[in-house]
Protein backbone atom coordinates (compact mmCIF):
# COMPACT_ATOMS: atom_id res chain seq x y z
CA UNK A 1 0.00 0.00 0.00
CA UNK A 2 1.38 3.41 -0.81
CA UNK A 3 -0.06 6.78 0.02
CA UNK A 4 0.65 9.68 -2.27
CA UNK A 5 0.40 13.18 -0.82
CA UNK A 6 -0.74 15.81 -3.32
CA UNK A 7 1.18 14.03 -6.02
CA UNK A 8 4.24 15.89 -4.71
CA UNK A 9 6.15 13.99 -2.10
CA UNK A 10 5.51 10.35 -1.55
CA UNK A 11 5.15 8.89 1.91
CA UNK A 12 5.58 5.20 1.79
CA UNK A 13 3.50 3.27 4.26
CA UNK A 14 4.18 -0.37 3.69
CA UNK A 15 1.92 -2.88 5.28
CA UNK A 16 3.84 -5.51 7.14
CA UNK A 17 2.43 -8.61 8.75
CA UNK A 18 3.67 -9.75 12.15
CA UNK A 19 7.14 -11.23 12.59
CA UNK A 20 6.18 -14.90 12.70
CA UNK A 21 9.73 -16.05 13.43
CA UNK A 22 11.86 -14.67 16.23
CA UNK A 23 15.46 -15.76 16.34
CA UNK A 24 16.91 -15.07 19.78
CA UNK A 25 20.68 -15.16 19.47
CA UNK A 26 21.34 -15.14 23.18
CA UNK A 27 25.15 -15.31 23.06
CA UNK A 28 27.92 -15.29 20.46
CA UNK A 29 30.14 -17.36 22.74
CA UNK A 30 30.64 -20.88 21.43
CA UNK A 31 32.76 -23.87 22.44
CA UNK A 32 33.23 -24.68 18.74
CA UNK A 33 35.21 -22.62 16.25
CA UNK A 34 33.80 -23.67 12.89
CA UNK A 35 35.37 -21.92 9.94
CA UNK A 36 32.00 -21.77 8.18
CA UNK A 37 30.21 -19.91 10.98
CA UNK A 38 27.79 -17.30 9.65
CA UNK A 39 28.23 -15.12 12.71
CA UNK A 40 29.90 -11.72 12.47
CA UNK A 41 33.64 -11.47 12.16
CA UNK A 42 33.97 -9.21 15.15
CA UNK A 43 32.51 -11.07 18.10
CA UNK A 44 30.56 -9.27 20.76
CA UNK A 45 31.99 -9.37 24.24
CA UNK A 46 30.06 -11.28 26.85
CA UNK A 47 29.80 -8.08 28.87
CA UNK A 48 27.67 -6.50 26.11
CA UNK A 49 25.06 -9.25 26.30
CA UNK A 50 21.59 -8.14 27.34
CA UNK A 51 20.20 -9.60 30.57
CA UNK A 52 17.46 -12.04 31.45
CA UNK A 53 14.79 -9.43 32.16
CA UNK A 54 15.36 -7.76 28.82
CA UNK A 55 15.07 -11.08 26.98
CA UNK A 56 11.86 -11.95 28.82
CA UNK A 57 10.37 -8.60 27.79
CA UNK A 58 11.46 -9.12 24.15
CA UNK A 59 9.78 -12.53 24.10
CA UNK A 60 6.54 -11.13 25.54
CA UNK A 61 6.49 -8.26 23.04
CA UNK A 62 7.15 -10.56 20.07
CA UNK A 63 4.41 -12.95 21.15
CA UNK A 64 1.95 -10.07 21.56
CA UNK A 65 2.69 -9.10 17.96
CA UNK A 66 1.87 -12.61 16.73
CA UNK A 67 5.29 -14.30 16.62
CA UNK A 68 4.86 -18.04 17.01
CA UNK A 69 8.16 -19.74 16.16
CA UNK A 70 11.03 -18.96 18.47
CA UNK A 71 14.59 -20.14 17.96
CA UNK A 72 17.15 -20.01 20.77
CA UNK A 73 20.45 -19.80 19.01
CA UNK A 74 23.87 -18.21 19.23
CA UNK A 75 26.78 -18.97 19.53
CA UNK A 76 25.89 -21.78 21.84
CA UNK A 77 22.67 -20.99 23.72
CA UNK A 78 23.48 -23.59 26.40
CA UNK A 79 26.22 -21.26 27.62
CA UNK A 80 23.55 -19.03 29.12
CA UNK A 81 22.45 -20.27 32.52
CA UNK A 82 19.10 -18.48 32.19
CA UNK A 83 18.14 -20.51 29.08
CA UNK A 84 15.68 -22.65 31.06
CA UNK A 85 14.04 -19.52 32.47
CA UNK A 86 13.63 -18.04 28.98
CA UNK A 87 12.23 -21.30 27.59
CA UNK A 88 9.72 -21.53 30.45
CA UNK A 89 8.56 -17.97 29.80
CA UNK A 90 8.33 -18.51 26.03
CA UNK A 91 6.42 -21.72 26.48
CA UNK A 92 3.95 -20.10 28.81
CA UNK A 93 3.40 -17.40 26.17
CA UNK A 94 2.49 -20.12 23.64
CA UNK A 95 5.60 -20.03 21.44
CA UNK A 96 6.79 -23.14 19.63
CA UNK A 97 10.30 -23.21 21.07
CA UNK A 98 13.31 -24.48 19.11
CA UNK A 99 16.75 -24.94 20.63
CA UNK A 100 19.50 -24.72 18.03
CA UNK A 101 22.58 -26.21 19.63
CA UNK A 102 25.96 -27.81 19.06
CA UNK A 103 25.12 -30.12 21.96
CA UNK A 104 28.30 -29.13 23.80
CA UNK A 105 27.34 -28.44 27.40
CA UNK A 106 24.11 -30.45 27.30
CA UNK A 107 23.65 -32.79 30.24
CA UNK A 108 20.81 -35.08 31.24
CA UNK A 109 19.96 -32.70 34.07
CA UNK A 110 19.61 -29.77 31.67
CA UNK A 111 17.69 -31.66 28.99
CA UNK A 112 15.21 -32.77 31.66
CA UNK A 113 14.93 -29.21 33.02
CA UNK A 114 14.35 -27.90 29.47
CA UNK A 115 11.60 -30.50 28.99
CA UNK A 116 9.96 -29.34 32.22
CA UNK A 117 10.26 -25.76 31.00
CA UNK A 118 8.28 -26.76 27.88
CA UNK A 119 10.95 -26.85 25.17
CA UNK A 120 9.34 -28.21 21.99
CA UNK A 121 12.24 -29.22 19.74
CA UNK A 122 16.01 -29.58 19.62
CA UNK A 123 18.12 -29.08 16.53
CA UNK A 124 21.56 -30.60 16.96
CA UNK A 125 24.45 -29.70 14.67
CA UNK A 126 27.10 -32.11 13.46
CA UNK A 127 30.25 -31.02 11.65
CA UNK A 128 30.79 -34.42 10.01
CA UNK A 129 29.75 -38.07 10.35
CA UNK A 130 32.92 -39.29 12.05
CA UNK A 131 34.88 -38.19 15.10
CA UNK A 132 38.07 -37.22 13.33
CA UNK A 133 36.53 -34.88 10.76
CA UNK A 134 33.88 -33.56 13.16
CA UNK A 135 36.34 -32.64 15.89
CA UNK A 136 38.75 -31.10 13.40
CA UNK A 137 36.14 -28.86 11.72
CA UNK A 138 34.72 -27.61 15.04
CA UNK A 139 38.24 -27.57 16.49
CA UNK A 140 37.19 -29.31 19.68
CA UNK A 141 38.31 -32.73 20.84
CA UNK A 142 35.69 -35.32 21.83
CA UNK A 143 32.89 -33.14 20.50
CA UNK A 144 31.62 -35.92 18.19
CA UNK A 145 31.28 -38.34 21.09
CA UNK A 146 29.42 -35.70 23.10
CA UNK A 147 27.03 -35.05 20.20
CA UNK A 148 26.20 -38.77 19.94
CA UNK A 149 25.34 -38.78 23.64
CA UNK A 150 23.16 -35.70 23.24
CA UNK A 151 21.34 -37.24 20.26
CA UNK A 152 20.47 -40.23 22.47
CA UNK A 153 19.25 -37.94 25.25
CA UNK A 154 17.07 -35.99 22.78
CA UNK A 155 15.35 -39.22 21.74
CA UNK A 156 15.16 -40.51 25.30
CA UNK A 157 13.37 -37.35 26.41
CA UNK A 158 11.06 -37.59 23.38
CA UNK A 159 11.90 -34.33 21.70
CA UNK A 160 11.47 -34.04 17.95
CA UNK A 161 15.06 -34.20 16.71
CA UNK A 162 16.42 -32.30 13.74
CA UNK A 163 20.04 -32.85 12.81
CA UNK A 164 21.94 -30.22 10.90
CA UNK A 165 25.00 -31.01 8.85
CA UNK A 166 26.84 -28.12 7.22
CA UNK A 167 28.29 -29.40 3.98
CA UNK A 168 31.54 -27.95 2.68
CA UNK A 169 34.40 -29.08 0.42
CA UNK A 170 35.88 -30.66 3.58
CA UNK A 171 33.05 -33.12 4.31
CA UNK A 172 30.72 -33.35 1.30
CA UNK A 173 32.37 -36.53 -0.01
CA UNK A 174 31.27 -38.27 3.21
CA UNK A 175 27.58 -37.86 2.44
CA UNK A 176 26.91 -41.64 2.59
CA UNK A 177 28.16 -41.71 6.17
CA UNK A 178 26.01 -38.70 7.02
CA UNK A 179 22.88 -40.44 5.68
CA UNK A 180 23.72 -43.61 7.60
CA UNK A 181 24.46 -41.80 10.86
CA UNK A 182 21.24 -39.75 10.75
CA UNK A 183 19.24 -42.92 10.14
CA UNK A 184 20.98 -44.75 12.98
CA UNK A 185 20.29 -41.86 15.36
CA UNK A 186 16.62 -41.92 14.30
CA UNK A 187 16.38 -38.22 13.48
CA UNK A 188 13.01 -36.83 12.46
CA UNK A 189 14.40 -34.30 10.00
CA UNK A 190 17.92 -33.79 8.67
CA UNK A 191 19.12 -30.57 7.12
CA UNK A 192 21.95 -31.11 4.71
CA UNK A 193 22.85 -27.48 4.29
CA UNK A 194 25.60 -26.49 1.96
CA UNK A 195 27.28 -23.58 3.60
CA UNK A 196 26.27 -20.06 2.63
CA UNK A 197 28.98 -17.46 2.54
CA UNK A 198 28.41 -15.00 5.37
CA UNK A 199 30.56 -14.03 8.34
CA UNK A 200 33.51 -16.35 8.81
CA UNK A 201 32.36 -18.51 5.93
CA UNK A 202 32.91 -15.58 3.57
CA UNK A 203 36.52 -15.27 4.68
CA UNK A 204 37.01 -18.99 4.04
CA UNK A 205 34.99 -19.14 0.83
CA UNK A 206 37.79 -20.38 -1.44
CA UNK A 207 38.40 -23.28 0.93
CA UNK A 208 34.78 -24.16 1.70
CA UNK A 209 32.93 -23.95 -1.62
CA UNK A 210 32.52 -27.44 -3.12
CA UNK A 211 32.71 -27.84 -6.88
CA UNK A 212 29.48 -28.16 -8.82
CA UNK A 213 30.29 -31.75 -9.77
CA UNK A 214 30.87 -32.76 -6.13
CA UNK A 215 27.67 -31.08 -5.11
CA UNK A 216 25.60 -32.76 -7.79
CA UNK A 217 27.07 -36.14 -6.90
CA UNK A 218 26.14 -35.59 -3.24
CA UNK A 219 22.61 -34.53 -4.10
CA UNK A 220 22.17 -37.56 -6.36
CA UNK A 221 23.20 -39.82 -3.46
CA UNK A 222 20.68 -38.15 -1.16
CA UNK A 223 17.91 -38.59 -3.76
CA UNK A 224 18.79 -42.26 -4.26
CA UNK A 225 18.81 -42.83 -0.49
CA UNK A 226 15.44 -41.10 -0.14
CA UNK A 227 13.95 -43.34 -2.85
CA UNK A 228 14.97 -46.42 -0.88
CA UNK A 229 13.52 -45.12 2.41
CA UNK A 230 9.90 -45.98 1.48
CA UNK A 231 8.61 -43.14 3.60
CA UNK A 232 10.45 -44.48 6.67
CA UNK A 233 13.27 -42.90 8.65
CA UNK A 234 14.47 -39.31 8.69
CA UNK A 235 13.26 -36.74 6.19
CA UNK A 236 16.30 -35.33 4.43
CA UNK A 237 16.30 -31.74 3.25
CA UNK A 238 19.12 -30.85 0.88
CA UNK A 239 19.97 -27.17 0.62
CA UNK A 240 22.13 -26.23 -2.39
CA UNK A 241 24.42 -23.22 -2.14
CA UNK A 242 22.95 -20.34 -4.09
CA UNK A 243 26.27 -19.76 -5.85
CA UNK A 244 25.31 -22.49 -8.32
CA UNK A 245 21.84 -21.14 -8.99
CA UNK A 246 20.94 -18.56 -11.61
CA UNK A 247 18.16 -16.97 -9.57
CA UNK A 248 18.67 -15.69 -6.02
CA UNK A 249 17.02 -17.13 -2.93
CA UNK A 250 13.96 -15.31 -1.56
CA UNK A 251 16.14 -14.23 1.33
CA UNK A 252 14.29 -14.23 4.67
CA UNK A 253 11.05 -14.49 2.66
CA UNK A 254 11.52 -10.77 2.00
CA UNK A 255 13.13 -8.14 4.20
CA UNK A 256 11.07 -7.45 7.32
CA UNK A 257 8.29 -9.79 6.24
CA UNK A 258 8.55 -12.80 8.52
CA UNK A 259 11.87 -12.91 10.40
CA UNK A 260 13.15 -10.88 13.27
CA UNK A 261 16.53 -11.55 14.83
CA UNK A 262 17.66 -10.14 18.15
CA UNK A 263 21.41 -10.44 18.65
CA UNK A 264 23.26 -10.97 21.96
CA UNK A 265 23.73 -7.21 22.48
CA UNK A 266 20.05 -6.46 21.80
CA UNK A 267 20.30 -5.27 18.21
CA UNK A 268 17.17 -6.06 16.21
CA UNK A 269 17.82 -7.17 12.64
CA UNK A 270 15.70 -8.33 9.70
CA UNK A 271 18.20 -11.17 9.27
CA UNK A 272 21.12 -12.37 11.32
CA UNK A 273 23.73 -11.12 8.84
CA UNK A 274 22.31 -7.63 8.34
CA UNK A 275 24.73 -5.97 10.73
CA UNK A 276 27.37 -5.92 8.00
CA UNK A 277 25.25 -3.44 6.01
CA UNK A 278 26.15 0.26 6.15
CA UNK A 279 23.09 1.31 8.11
CA UNK A 280 22.04 1.68 11.71
CA UNK A 281 19.84 -0.91 13.35
CA UNK A 282 17.72 -0.34 16.45
CA UNK A 283 18.30 -1.94 19.82
CA UNK A 284 15.67 -3.51 22.06
CA UNK A 285 17.18 -1.59 24.97
CA UNK A 286 15.92 1.66 23.41
CA UNK A 287 12.64 0.78 21.72
CA UNK A 288 9.76 -1.66 21.90
CA UNK A 289 9.75 -4.49 19.38
CA UNK A 290 6.49 -3.15 17.99
CA UNK A 291 8.14 0.20 17.26
CA UNK A 292 11.15 -1.52 15.76
CA UNK A 293 9.23 -3.84 13.48
CA UNK A 294 6.62 -1.40 12.18
CA UNK A 295 8.27 2.02 12.46
CA UNK A 296 12.02 1.73 12.30
CA UNK A 297 13.65 3.08 9.17
CA UNK A 298 15.89 0.03 8.83
CA UNK A 299 13.00 -2.46 8.82
CA UNK A 300 11.05 -0.43 6.27
CA UNK A 301 14.04 0.21 4.03
CA UNK A 302 13.79 -2.86 1.81
CA UNK A 303 10.13 -3.68 2.28
CA UNK A 304 8.07 -3.67 -0.90
CA UNK A 305 9.57 -3.03 -4.34
CA UNK A 306 10.06 0.74 -4.62
CA UNK A 307 13.67 0.62 -3.41
CA UNK A 308 14.79 -1.60 -6.26
CA UNK A 309 17.04 -0.39 -9.04
CA UNK A 310 17.11 -2.15 -12.42
CA UNK A 311 17.18 -5.03 -13.30
CA UNK A 312 15.01 -5.98 -10.28
CA UNK A 313 12.64 -3.04 -10.67
CA UNK A 314 11.41 -4.21 -14.06
CA UNK A 315 11.74 -7.93 -13.41
CA UNK A 316 8.65 -10.13 -13.46
CA UNK A 317 10.24 -12.39 -10.83
CA UNK A 318 10.71 -9.68 -8.18
CA UNK A 319 7.70 -10.87 -6.19
CA UNK A 320 9.19 -14.34 -6.08
CA UNK A 321 12.71 -13.57 -4.83
CA UNK A 322 12.53 -9.92 -3.66
CA UNK A 323 15.85 -9.22 -5.41
CA UNK A 324 17.62 -11.85 -3.30
CA UNK A 325 19.90 -11.17 -0.37
CA UNK A 326 20.85 -7.59 0.60
CA UNK A 327 23.93 -8.78 2.48
CA UNK A 328 25.20 -10.80 -0.46
CA UNK A 329 24.60 -7.83 -2.80
CA UNK A 330 26.61 -5.65 -0.45
CA UNK A 331 29.44 -8.13 0.10
CA UNK A 332 29.90 -8.79 -3.61
CA UNK A 333 29.14 -5.40 -5.21
CA UNK A 334 29.67 -2.87 -2.40
CA UNK A 335 26.11 -1.61 -2.95
CA UNK A 336 23.30 -3.06 -0.87
CA UNK A 337 20.62 -1.89 -3.34
CA UNK A 338 21.92 -4.03 -6.20
CA UNK A 339 20.34 -7.25 -7.38
CA UNK A 340 21.82 -10.26 -5.61
CA UNK A 341 24.73 -11.18 -7.94
CA UNK A 342 23.60 -14.82 -7.89
CA UNK A 343 20.99 -13.71 -10.44
CA UNK A 344 22.17 -14.20 -14.00
CA UNK A 345 20.40 -10.93 -14.87
CA UNK A 346 22.64 -9.03 -12.43
CA UNK A 347 25.40 -6.94 -14.03
CA UNK A 348 27.62 -8.29 -11.21
CA UNK A 349 26.96 -11.97 -11.82
CA UNK A 350 30.60 -12.31 -12.87
CA UNK A 351 31.61 -11.92 -9.19
CA UNK A 352 29.91 -15.26 -8.46
CA UNK A 353 31.57 -16.91 -11.44
CA UNK A 354 34.92 -15.52 -10.29
CA UNK A 355 34.36 -16.91 -6.78
CA UNK A 356 33.62 -20.37 -8.15
CA UNK A 357 36.72 -20.22 -10.33
CA UNK A 358 38.86 -19.00 -7.46
CA UNK A 359 37.65 -21.82 -5.18
CA UNK A 360 38.40 -24.38 -7.89
CA UNK A 361 42.00 -23.13 -8.06
CA UNK A 362 42.39 -23.21 -4.27
CA UNK A 363 44.12 -26.49 -3.51
CA UNK A 364 45.14 -25.64 0.03
CA UNK A 365 41.85 -26.23 1.86
CA UNK A 366 43.10 -25.14 5.29
CA UNK A 367 40.76 -22.63 6.91
CA UNK A 368 40.76 -19.73 9.36
CA UNK A 369 38.86 -20.86 12.46
CA UNK A 370 36.29 -18.67 14.17
CA UNK A 371 38.14 -17.72 17.27
CA UNK A 372 38.60 -14.45 19.15
CA UNK A 373 42.33 -14.75 18.55
CA UNK A 374 41.66 -14.76 14.81
CA UNK A 375 39.44 -11.72 15.20
CA UNK A 376 38.99 -9.97 11.88
CA UNK A 377 37.42 -6.61 11.17
CA UNK A 378 34.33 -6.59 9.03
CA UNK A 379 35.37 -7.33 5.47
CA UNK A 380 33.74 -5.49 2.64
CA UNK A 381 34.69 -5.25 -0.99
CA UNK B 1 -14.36 -47.30 9.76
CA UNK B 2 -13.12 -48.61 13.06
CA UNK B 3 -9.54 -47.44 12.56
CA UNK B 4 -8.33 -45.06 15.27
CA UNK B 5 -6.26 -42.10 14.10
CA UNK B 6 -3.69 -40.48 16.37
CA UNK B 7 -1.90 -37.18 15.94
CA UNK B 8 1.83 -37.22 15.27
CA UNK B 9 3.57 -35.81 18.35
CA UNK B 10 5.87 -33.87 16.00
CA UNK B 11 3.00 -31.54 15.15
CA UNK B 12 1.54 -29.36 17.84
CA UNK B 13 -2.04 -28.15 17.31
CA UNK B 14 -2.95 -24.79 18.80
CA UNK B 15 -5.13 -21.76 18.19
CA UNK B 16 -3.24 -18.67 17.04
CA UNK B 17 -4.96 -15.39 17.75
CA UNK B 18 -2.81 -13.47 15.25
CA UNK B 19 -3.78 -15.93 12.49
CA UNK B 20 -7.37 -16.21 13.71
CA UNK B 21 -7.10 -19.93 13.08
CA UNK B 22 -5.77 -23.21 14.36
CA UNK B 23 -2.24 -24.04 13.24
CA UNK B 24 0.05 -27.05 13.30
CA UNK B 25 3.48 -26.18 14.62
CA UNK B 26 6.54 -28.33 14.01
CA UNK B 27 10.31 -27.73 14.05
CA UNK B 28 10.77 -24.31 12.49
CA UNK B 29 7.48 -24.45 10.60
CA UNK B 30 3.75 -23.78 10.73
CA UNK B 31 0.71 -24.95 8.77
CA UNK B 32 -2.37 -22.76 8.95
CA UNK B 33 -5.52 -24.89 9.05
CA UNK B 34 -8.88 -24.03 7.54
CA UNK B 35 -11.82 -24.28 9.98
CA UNK B 36 -12.98 -27.74 8.86
CA UNK B 37 -9.49 -29.23 8.96
CA UNK B 38 -9.11 -27.85 12.48
CA UNK B 39 -12.47 -29.30 13.62
CA UNK B 40 -11.45 -32.75 12.36
CA UNK B 41 -7.96 -32.68 13.87
CA UNK B 42 -9.36 -31.52 17.21
CA UNK B 43 -11.37 -34.76 17.28
CA UNK B 44 -8.30 -36.91 16.62
CA UNK B 45 -7.32 -37.98 20.12
CA UNK B 46 -5.98 -41.50 19.67
CA UNK B 47 -9.18 -42.95 21.15
CA UNK B 48 -12.03 -42.14 18.77
CA UNK B 49 -12.31 -44.18 15.59
CA UNK B 50 -12.97 -42.56 12.23
CA UNK B 51 -16.65 -43.50 12.60
CA UNK B 52 -16.77 -41.93 16.07
CA UNK B 53 -15.27 -38.75 14.64
CA UNK B 54 -17.85 -38.60 11.85
CA UNK B 55 -20.68 -39.02 14.34
CA UNK B 56 -19.20 -36.43 16.68
CA UNK B 57 -18.90 -33.86 13.91
CA UNK B 58 -22.38 -34.60 12.55
CA UNK B 59 -23.73 -33.99 16.03
CA UNK B 60 -21.72 -30.80 16.42
CA UNK B 61 -22.71 -29.50 12.97
CA UNK B 62 -26.26 -30.81 12.29
CA UNK B 63 -26.62 -28.44 9.32
CA UNK B 64 -23.66 -30.09 7.51
CA UNK B 65 -24.46 -32.05 4.31
CA UNK B 66 -25.05 -35.82 4.61
CA UNK B 67 -21.87 -36.78 2.76
CA UNK B 68 -19.66 -34.97 5.29
CA UNK B 69 -18.23 -38.39 6.16
CA UNK B 70 -16.57 -38.60 2.74
CA UNK B 71 -14.92 -35.22 3.26
CA UNK B 72 -13.68 -36.29 6.67
CA UNK B 73 -12.16 -39.55 5.44
CA UNK B 74 -10.59 -37.73 2.47
CA UNK B 75 -9.02 -35.18 4.81
CA UNK B 76 -7.74 -37.87 7.18
CA UNK B 77 -6.14 -39.71 4.30
CA UNK B 78 -4.45 -36.49 3.21
CA UNK B 79 -3.35 -35.81 6.79
CA UNK B 80 -1.85 -39.30 6.98
CA UNK B 81 0.12 -38.78 3.79
CA UNK B 82 1.43 -35.51 5.28
CA UNK B 83 2.43 -37.39 8.42
CA UNK B 84 0.20 -35.29 10.67
CA UNK B 85 -1.60 -38.41 11.88
CA UNK B 86 -1.11 -42.16 11.87
CA UNK B 87 -3.34 -45.08 12.80
CA UNK B 88 -2.93 -46.87 16.12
Amino acid sequence: MSEINNGQSETRVIEAGPPLWLLAEITYACPLHCAYCSNPLNLTDKKDEIGTEEWLRVLSEARDMGAVQLGFSGGEPLLRKDLEQMVAHASELGFYTNLITSGIGMTEKRIAALKDAGLDHIQLSFQAANAEANDLIGNRRHSFAQKLEVAKLIKQYEYPMVLNFCLTAQNIDQIDDVLALATELDADFVELATVQYYGWAYVNRDQLLPSKATLEAAEAKVNAFRDKQNGKGPKFIFVSPDYYEDRPKACMNGWGSTFLTVTPDGSALPCHSAKILPMTFPNVKDKSLQDIWYQDFSFNKFRGYDWMPSPCRDCDEKEKDFGGCRCQAYMLTGDMYQADPVCSKSPHHHTIEAAIESAAKQHDKSVILRDPKNKIDIVTV
Amino acid sequence: MSQVPKRNRLYKLQFEKAQDSYVLLYPEGMVKLNPSAAEILLQVDGEQSVDDIIIALKTKFPEAPDDIGDDITAFLSDAESKDWIHYV
